[in-house]
Order: structure tokens, then sequence, then C-alpha cells
């Protein structure tokens, strides 16, 4: 599963210019979604989230053991491939949304428009698409809590 | 819901994502600069999550590995 998501997100440089940019992103995220239903969604969208934004970082900087190291060497403690498949954990609704912003570098505008969702929904389903990706990167990358 | 002047770090990493994402006002953005320069502890932060995006970025769109690619091959459905 882990080499589906991984072509799928490689293949955001393959898109050319002068192609149908909706056609093809919606056959990435359809290719993204193809877990939909039989991943257990580990965060439902009615679960608060208490972490506050730091805590990715904080959770890193602990587990280098060293005070105060650069945060270099903390993004350091991420591998490419816990990216990927924390990524592919994120439910789809949201996944959606960091994979066009964060990403594709798309706009919030745009992202509404291509999601057909009001721009709202797409901020707050970013804020809390990439909580959830932290929450996944910090447990793949030193441990559940 | 906090302020720069009642708890200014919860307030910065509170705001983060959003100066980030460059979609603050123009005093909210003057009040975040002025708490990330005076700051060491928040402006560390600032610049994890600089690099955490970067990253991120860079692990979803980088070229493919030699390994990974002859998995890749190796799976029998084209996906894309």
């Amino acid at each position: 599963m882990q080499e589906t998501y991984a072509r799928a997100f490689r293949s955001w440089r393959s898109f050319r210019p002068g192609t149908n940019l909706r056609a093809w992103l919606l056959r990435i995220l359809t290719n993204l979604n193809i877990d939909r239903g039989r991943k257990i969604q580990r965060t439902p969208d009615s679960q608060p989230l208490e972490e506050g934004d730091y805590f990715l970082y904080n959770k890193l900087e602990e587990s280098v053991g060293t005070e105060s190291p650069d945060e270099e060497r903390v993004v350091e403690r991420l591998s490419q491939d816990g990216v990927v498949s924390a990524l592919s954990a994120v439910p789809h609704n949201f996944r959606d949304v960091v994979v066009l912003v964060d990403i594709g570098d798309f706009s919030y505008a745009d992202a509404a428009q291509i999601l057909d969702i009001p721009i709202g929904t797409v901020m707050s389903r970013l804020h809390r698409g990439r909580r959830i990706l932290k929450t996944q990167l910090a447990d793949e990358t030193v441990g559940a809590k | 819901m906090t302020s720069f002047s009642i708890d200014p770090c919860a307030k910065c990493e509170e705001v983060m994502q959003p100066y980030l994402d460059g979609t603050l006002t123009d005093a909210e953005i003057a009040d975040a600069q002025a708490h990330l320069d005076l700051c060491a502890y928040c402006a560390k932060r600032y610049r994890f999550e600089v690099e955490l995006r970067r990253f991120v970025r860079q692990a979803a769109v980088e070229e493919i590995p030699p390994q990974l690619k002859q998995r890749l091959a190796q799976l029998r459905t084209p996906l894309l």
C-alpha cells in the first residue's frame, strides 16, 4: 500500500501544463482514496484535537535527548517514507486538502474549487489535516503515546 | 483564544499556521513577528515548521529512489 501512495504523491511533478489539470488532479485524488472504507479512521471528524501546534517539535526534541538541539537535527528524525505513510493515514477528506495546498501549492480558493467545497471547509480541514499528519508523524517517529 | 499581551507564546502557537500561510492581517503579522524576534522558544518552533513543510513537500515529490522504482516496476497493475 505504501508504494501506491509513494507513487501517487510523487506523480505531482509529472503534470504537464496544457493538459487537463482538473482531470489529472481528480485522478490523483481518486488513487489516493483507494483505501477509503478499508482503513480504520483513527481520528474521526468529531474527536477534539487536544495537542497544540508545537507538540510535534516538542516530542521530537524530547526524543533527540540533548538540551536545545538545532531544529535541523530535530527534523532529521523524520524519514521520507514516514511522511508518505503518515499522509496515507490521514482520512481522505483532510488529506485531499493537505495534498492540494501543502504539496500541490494551490491556494485555498483553488482547493475549494477543485474539491467543490466552501473555502471555510478548506481552512478547517487543512487545520485538522495538518494536525492529524503531525500526530501520525509523532507516532511513527517516536512511538505512540 | 488568547492574545499576545496575555500569553504571547500560546498566541504565537495559535497563529503559527496562518502566519506561515500568509493569511493573517498586517497587524497580526506585525504582532507575530515582534514576538518571534524576542522569543527563542517560538522562533525555534517557527523554523522547525518551515523545515517541516519543506520536508513534507520533498518527501512527496522527490525523485523515486532506485529501490522503490524497482519495487514499483514489479507491481502488475499500473496505478496511474
